[in-house]
């Protein structure tokens, strides 16, 4: 099984990558990180973080070769372009990791997270968090008379804007994963 | 042929197969099986320390002066943890260390059994790896990986925690040659485009210089005797770190001596006002740079370095060159050969021309005194008395350090041992005795100031019992002098507890040792002094009464670029404010 089918240094070759390497505007960037399924890795991919000051805005692990021991990592960092440069190149001296995929500069990639979110109401508002839920293609997977649960998956933005919608409607609670990426293309 | 053995026997065996032939431990509850193991064996030479941290230190001092892993042998809990500011040592400045410590037997981890700590946990941020091994059958294995992630890329420390019950138990042994492959293989070879690129930027650089690091250690003494060469075939001036000393001769025609810090003004005046920067195996450490911002403002930099992650983590660099320095140097000198030699030799001479009026400045000249003995007289002499002796040099850490650094002078790589990143007092001792069991007829010197020394005294015991004829030569100023200089110039000369109240006799010390203990305090002994110590065959304590309050100069301020250092006592006043305050 390919766990990451990534064009390698896609953006080194590409015309359009003018950013300016050394330039001071904060950037967020999206890494898929493969590593090795061992006990603790997970704990030295944060540790690198916490321990040299980098942020940490989304983490998202599971396993995706079963029979290679690999999982993969998808972490969302800010940072200058010389930060997130450093980010990388300590990532990838890590023992247990295999490959380090920058997302947002190796090309265009889709982002995902999945939420459920508990709304609990009567009457007008329920009917309106249900038609909302149908505009945002979120899907109801548990119901009362007087509580939904919907599933939502989308970019960070769709779901953040569901939240909003649903705070009046009587959102009681919320469960978010991290973001899942993949670039696009073969 | 499949071995079955103990977990026990397996350590001992891999070791063994490892090519190990010392290795530095201390016994207890969760190493006893491994200990009976090497009880019943003699090809393994165990040397028993008296604190973790110096085994630690000793491995450090072993693997630096001959290039091999040292290895620690440490019990669970305390053992593990004393041992962590000396794998932190290691990790900073790039040593192969090999630990294992005994662990908990596995039914008992999570249950705060006696002797128990999270030691994979604790020195997660401190190894380059670690390991808990929680089956006998990958035990092997994973001692061959850890010596192969112990030596391979950048060097640095690795642990193995090994509960009991695995120790115990009965599995398969996996000779290394049937070891898995590990994906773990930095690159070596360096771009060959870039190095061209190089060569080609010092053809016609008007103002080179090489900067070189622990890395050209690292790499060998192959890639020490290949910088040689391309250095002369060059003619550009060289200076290096604080860790690289002795790559290139301190003898040889184009060294300019240590930089940094306290590096020497001309070093530091060629850093700053170079045209390309040619920086070999070196991480340009805060202690080299100075102001960042300022940082030799007019250079091209080309940086080699096996690890990615050094390169534009401090300064931004034009040519970065991942790969092995020694093949590197190699890659270049061939390339530099190829090409004709085709050096600017007239903008050379120029250059040549500046740096021979910047060394005039004399920046290592100090008050002499035929009353007492100042520390810079002491190591002139411990020089010019071990001058072409099959010698290693040992240090702690503060002012003693750097008067060593610049004072004693080195002509081949692995003589010079010395905590740079971490700066652990307490380094010397321990690691002097490393490098004598390494090189038993070698003439053993450990620089020392009185408080560092003291950190780690205990291992006298073990110099004693081993035989190990290291001499410890303690610059004893009664104060934390680095720390007292820093007070006098920083801190309103408000010397807060830096001062060494109460200390020990040491000619006594070395008594109650059971070694020799010399005391001087007249420049006009001292000479005699010295000669009684290199000729005692034994340890020896040798207390070294020297001024109390001399400063270590030349010295770049905190926060201050390399063109503004200071060169002696007239220059100090008002000369840290601002931020350079904050910094250390």
């Amino acid at each position: 099984m390919q766990a990451l089918n990534i064009k390698k240094g896609a953006s080194s070759q590409s015309a359009y990558d003018l950013r300016d390497p050394y330039s001071d505007v904060i950037e967020t960037h999206t890494l898929a990180v493969l590593v090795d399924n061992e006990s603790g890795v997970l704990a030295r991919v944060i540790g690198l973080f916490s321990g040299r000051g980098y942020n940490i805005e989304s983490l998202t692990v599971a396993e995706v070769d079963h029979k290679g021991h690999l999982s993969r990592i998808t972490v969302v960092t800010r940072g200058t372009p010389q930060v997130i440069e450093q980010i990388k190149a300590q990532l990838e001296r890590m023992v247990p990791v295999h490959e380090v995929h920058d997302l947002t500069v190796e090309g265009p990639a889709v982002q995902r997270e999945l939420a459920l979110f508990k709304v609990v109401g009567t009457g007008e508002h329920r009917v309106e968090a249900l038609r909302l839920a149908d505009i945002f293609r979120a899907s109801v997977v548990d119901s009362t008379l007087e509580s939904f649960v919907f599933e939502i998956t989308g970019t960070a933005e769709k779901i953040d804007a569901f939240s909003e919608l649903m705070r009046p409607l009587g959102l009681r609670e919320m469960a978010r994963t991290g973001v899942a990426a993949l670039s696009r293309g073969a | 042929m499949t071995k079955q053995m103990t977990g026990a026997k397996m350590v001992v065996q891999a070791l063994k197969d490892q090519g190990v032939e010392v290795v530095f431990g201390y016994p207890g509850g969760a190493v006893l099986p491994i200990y009976d193991e090497i009880f019943q064996q003699n090809d393994i030479r165990h040397i028993l320390v008296r604190h973790e941290q110096g085994a630690v230190h000793m491995a450090e001092g072993y693997a630096r002066s001959t290039g091999k892993p040292g290895v620690v042998l440490v019990t669970s809990g305390p053992g593990a943890t004393n041992a962590v500011t000396g794998i932190t040592d290691a990790l900073m400045d790039s040593i192969p260390i090999v630990v294992l410590t005994g662990q908990v037997p596995t039914f008992l981890i999570g249950n705060d059994a006696f002797q128990e700590a999270d030691t994979v946990g604790i020195t997660r941020p401190c190894t380059k790896h670690n390991w808990l091994v929680k089956e006998t059958d990958k035990l092997a294995d994973t001692i061959h990986q850890a010596f192969h992630v112990a030596t391979h890329g950048r060097p640095g420390p690795v642990l193995i925690d090994i509960p009991k019950d695995v120790q115990f138990a009965t599995g398969t042994y996996v000779p290394p040659e049937k070891a898995r492959v590990s994906h773990y293989q930095p690159k070596v070879k360096g771009d060959r485009a870039a190095i061209e690129k190089l060569a080609e930027l010092m053809e016609t650089a008007e103002r080179p210089v090489f900067y070189t690091g622990g890395g050209v250690i690292n790499a060998g003494p192959a890639a020490a005797a290949t910088l040689r060469e391309l250095v002369d075939a060059t003619g550009f001036p060289i200076t290096s770190t604080l860790m690289g000393l002795g790559a290139y001769p301190a003898s040889g025609r184009n060294w300019l001596g240590m930089l940094g810090m306290h590096g020497l003004y001309e070093a530091n005046l060629a850093m700053h006002g170079c045209d390309l920067m040619i920086n070999l195996g070196a991480r340009f450490d805060d202690r080299i740079t100075g102001r960042v911002t300022d940082f030799s403002p007019q250079s091209i930099k080309a940086h080699v370095d096996i690890d990615p992650s050094s390169i534009n983590k401090v300064i931004r660099v034009d040519i970065p060159i991942v790969g092995d320095v020694g093949s590197v140097l190699a890659d270049l000198l061939e390339i530099w050969t190829a090409r004709g030699r085709k050096a600017n030799r007239e903008a050379l001479a120029t250059w040549w021309g500046r740096i021979d009026g910047w060394k005039k400045v004399n920046c290592l000249a100090y008050r002499g005194s035929d009353k007492v003995i100042k520390p810079q007289y002491a190591l002139e002499r411990l020089e010019a008395l071990t001058r072409g002796t099959d010698r290693y040099i040992t240090t702690e850490v503060g002012q003693h350090q750097m008067w060593a650094a610049q004072f004693l002078h080195f002509d081949g790589p692995n003589r010079w041992m010395t905590s740079g990143g971490l700066g652990t007092m307490g380094y010397g001792l321990p690691a002097s005795i490393g490098v004598q069991i390494a090189h038993p007829e070698a003439l053993v010197i450990n620089v020392a100031g009185e408080a560092s020394w003291l950190m780690n005294m205990q291992e006298m015991g073990t110099a004693v019992q081993f035989r190990a004829p290291v001499k410890q030569f303690i610059l004893n100023n009664e104060r934390l002098g680095m720390v007292r200089q820093w007070q006098q110039l920083l801190h309103g000369e408000r010397y807060s507890h830096s001062w060494s109240e109460s200390l020990p006799d040491f000619v006594k010390l070395a008594e109650a040792f059971g070694c020799k203990g010399i005391r001087c305090d007249a420049p006009a002994d001292l000479d005699d002094a010295i000669r009684e110590m290199l000729a005692y065959d034994g340890p020896v304590i040798f207390d070294c009464l020297v001024e109390k309050h001399e400063n270590c100069f030349p010295m770049i301020p905190s926060g201050k670029p390399h063109n503004e250092m200071l060169l002696g006592e007239a220059s100090t006043e008002g000369a840290i404010e601002g931020v350079g305050g904050a910094l250390v």
